[in-house]
């Protein structure tokens, strides 16, 4: 025990006589979560349309004013003729046209029908989708207006609760998943060169020749790094709350306790890098290059997993963030307890000892 | 020119002995080319959807039946209580509940109105927004098939409808991989670049050799040269590998001309090496270089205009998104792939990745120093 405890010490100076490096594992997060807790929406706001407006009409300026008034879209100069659309959307000056044609209120009051073309420009196909799915929205809402001044019979109403987030925030959503990404990629970067470096350094084979149990090793190369990491989850939490306004509606206890597990498959899958690797470079290479983008992808923020391709949802199991993510969904925003969350805690419970066990497989104790 | 020639050859063979990071430097580009663009979709579909049913009436079965139809809802909860409904959606099984009241089918008929409740999970804000006018429109449609039933109707209808057309040019079969193939590709071969040359000169540092060139008569230039060309020859190649996988895999071939791409491209690889050079020169050790570069790497792929749109963020976000490489590079994918963009389209973005590049590499040259 003694010994192990010198050994912990000695990483510890390792970690603290680098300032430097200190003080970008402390700050790097802090200033990520700020950053993206504000800046990132999948929302569509503010998004430029124009009009293409034959009709000139009470109805149509209705209609236009209606969409101009909604939080989505914002209105450009008029357009004044078909071929004006493309050469807007290839200046990226708009993002969706409204056609209306000619006769729209005349149609409308008498025939009760009329039309409208939405024209969006689909080289962001996601952001196209989003557009005039909300277009179509607001047109369905300035129609159920003039219907109801009609007084129909038959008519079922409809009323929508938004659970959770009523204001529809961004943050609500990119937070949790921000956390995810930031401390598995920051936890895992920690430990992923700490082995391969004195490796590399050559002082490998003093503790090679200690009498500490190989484990020891690896787990007091850890535990430094998980003390700096309880440090950043407990400043993203406080920023969460406090700078970024998202609530913490379950209970801190749990939170913490889950984030300190997600911590350690974190610091567990970054040892098991570096007792594979065989350069600090490869293990970089690995921890960035190779984990960076199926992390944004599969952990569920971004795109959620229910729309991937059946195997690519089986793919997004193996990603940690993915679970993690969801607990940190439900306990703090949701507000619900360990009874919700079981099965992911379990889950990431067994990464990491997969983790913890195949990286101390790998640790070899013989220098090649 | 011959200086520079026996630290290219001295790069070069660097490089390729070591075979791990060879293989990573071209399998993972590959790879995750190939299986990511898939994960990419934010069309919304299979909405897990709850329902409440307190009714158990014609109407409410009818209803039901069309919602599950439509194809956007998958039903995976049918009870009568909405304290069930809503477990299910604080376990995550259902995004959405529908809550059809008591005596639904009778008011609708006796009374000539009644309402449906929706409650929505809106913690995914566009999800949720979406979910519900998905359901509403089709609980609309639904009315009107209610009413056509109970009212002969004279020759117009009686309810006044605004009749949607859409179409969506550059991509009308809004094939997303389009988007997100070349898009992804920008992202793999940036991580690649600065991942490379931030730890390059770094490493030198902590393993001692970089004392021997210092010694050396090589010029500072030469050094900075001769890390930079390598990298680039490698990500040129790796590009060009990317391109082949968005033509095999998902068929994916530029409107635009290939030569306007790949003369962005090697102006954009040397701003990005150049870049993970001046990263490189300030940090101490690999780990510190390692940490810079995530962190730039975080800001530049997140805020890149790939995965969510940068006129929807807040000002002050739009004008960091102007020094990043990452969002001129994606926009002139986007520009040249699907909308067909020339060199004179581009112009203003290459000229911008032009003044990246000059800056960032003279800033490395400057601050590399040769006495410790």
């Amino acid at each position: 025990m003694k010994q192990f405890i010198s050994f912990i010490r000695k990483e510890f100076y390792h970690i603290f006589r680098d300032r430097k490096t200190m003080l970008i594992l402390l700050v790097m997060p802090i200033v990520q979560i700020v950053i993206f807790g504000f800046a990132l929406t999948n929302e569509v706001k503010n998004s430029k349309f124009s009009v293409l407006d034959n009709a000139h009409d009470a109805a149509s300026a209705a209609l236009i004013q209606q969409l101009d008034a909604s939080q989505y879209f914002e209105l450009q100069s008029n357009l004044h003729s078909y071929n004006d659309i493309s050469e807007a959307f290839k200046k990226g000056t708009i993002k969706l046209a409204v056609v209306i044609p000619e006769h729209f209120s005349d149609d409308l009051e008498h025939q009760n029908k009329a039309q409208v073309q939405l024209v969006a420009d689909a080289s962001d196909p996601n952001v196209a989708n989003t557009l005039v799915n909300y277009a179509g929205a607001v047109i369905l809402d300035y129609q159920d207006r003039i219907t109801q001044d009609k007084k129909l019979p038959y008519t079922i109403n409809t009323e929508i609760r938004m659970l959770y987030n009523p204001q529809l925030k961004g943050a609500y959503n990119f937070v949790p998943g921000v956390m995810a990404m930031v401390l598995l990629l920051v936890c895992t970067m920690m430990t992923a060169i700490t082995i391969v470096k004195e490796k590399e350094m050559g002082t490998m084979e003093i503790m090679l020749v200690s009498p500490l149990k190989p484990l020891l090793i690896i787990i007091a190369k850890a535990i430094p790094y998980l003390l700096l990491s309880i440090v950043n989850i407990i400043s993203i939490l406080l920023l969460s709350v406090f700078v970024l306004d998202v609530p913490i509606n379950g209970s801190i206890v749990l939170l913490m306790s889950e984030s300190i597990l997600f911590t350690i498959v974190s610091l567990s899958l970054g040892l098991l890098i570096s007792t594979g690797a065989s350069s600090q470079q490869t293990a970089m290479f690995i921890s960035l290059v190779g984990m960076f983008l199926p992390t944004v992808m599969f952990s569920g923020f971004m795109f959620p997993v229910e729309n991937m391709p059946k195997p690519l949802q089986i793919i997004s199991n193996i990603v940690p963030a993915k679970w993690y993510y969801i607990i940190v969904r439900s306990v703090m925003i949701k507000g619900v307890g360990i009874e919700a969350v079981w099965k992911e805690t379990l889950v990431l419970f067994g990464m990491m000892l997969f983790f913890l066990g195949m990286a101390f497989k790998q640790f070899k104790i013989r220098l090649a | 020119m011959r200086t520079l020639k026996f630290i290219l050859q001295k790069e070069f063979r660097q490089i390729f002995r070591d075979p791990a990071i060879i293989r990573m430097i071209f399998l993972l580009p590959v790879i995750q080319l190939i299986i990511l663009p898939m994960a990419a979709d934010y069309e919304i579909k299979n909405i897990q959807l709850a329902v409440a049913d307190h009714d158990h009436s014609t109407y409410s079965r009818q209803l039901i039946n069309k919602i599950t139809a439509s194809g956007y809802f998958k039903l995976v909860d049918y009870g009568n209580s909405y304290r069930q409904s809503f477990g299910e959606i604080e376990k995550d099984r259902a995004d959405l509940i529908l809550e059809i009241p008591q005596q639904f089918e009778k008011q609708l008929v006796r009374e000539d109105a009644s309402t449906l409740f929706i409650a929505v999970n809106a913690i995914n804000g566009v999800k949720g927004g979406l979910g519900s006018a998905y359901l509403r429109s089709i609980i609309q449609d639904y009315n009107r098939e209610v009413r056509m039933q109970w009212i002969q109707f004279p020759k117009f209808s009686p309810e006044p409808t605004i009749e949607i057309t859409s179409s969506n040019w550059f991509n009308p079969l809004m094939n997303y991989k389009f988007f997100m193939v070349p898009g992804i590709l920008v992202l793999l071969l940036t991580m690649i670049g600065v991942n490379l040359t931030a730890i390059n000169i770094v490493r030198e540092k902590e393993i001692g050799t970089i004392e021997q060139i210092n010694v050396t008569p090589i010029k500072k230039y030469h050094f900075i040269l001769g890390k930079l060309i390598p990298f680039w020859i490698l990500g040129l190649v790796v590009m060009t590998l990317g391109f082949v996988v968005a033509r095999v895999v998902y068929g994916i071939i530029p409107v635009g001309s290939f030569a306007t791409i790949y003369i962005f491209a090697a102006v954009y690889l040397l701003a990005v090496l150049g870049l993970g050079l001046l990263i490189s020169t300030y940090a101490a050790t690999q780990q510190q270089s390692m940490l810079i570069s995530f962190f730039i790497m975080m800001i530049f792929i997140l805020m890149g205009g790939l995965y969510t749109s940068i006129d929807s963020m807040p000002e002050w976000a739009q004008w960091i998104t102007r020094f990043n490489p990452v969002s001129y590079f994606i926009e002139v994918m986007r520009m040249v792939v699907l909308k067909g963009s020339g060199l004179a389209d581009i112009k203003q973005q290459l000229l911008i990745i032009s003044g990246f590049a000059v800056v960032l590499n003279a800033w490395a040259i400057y601050s590399y120093r040769k006495r410790s």
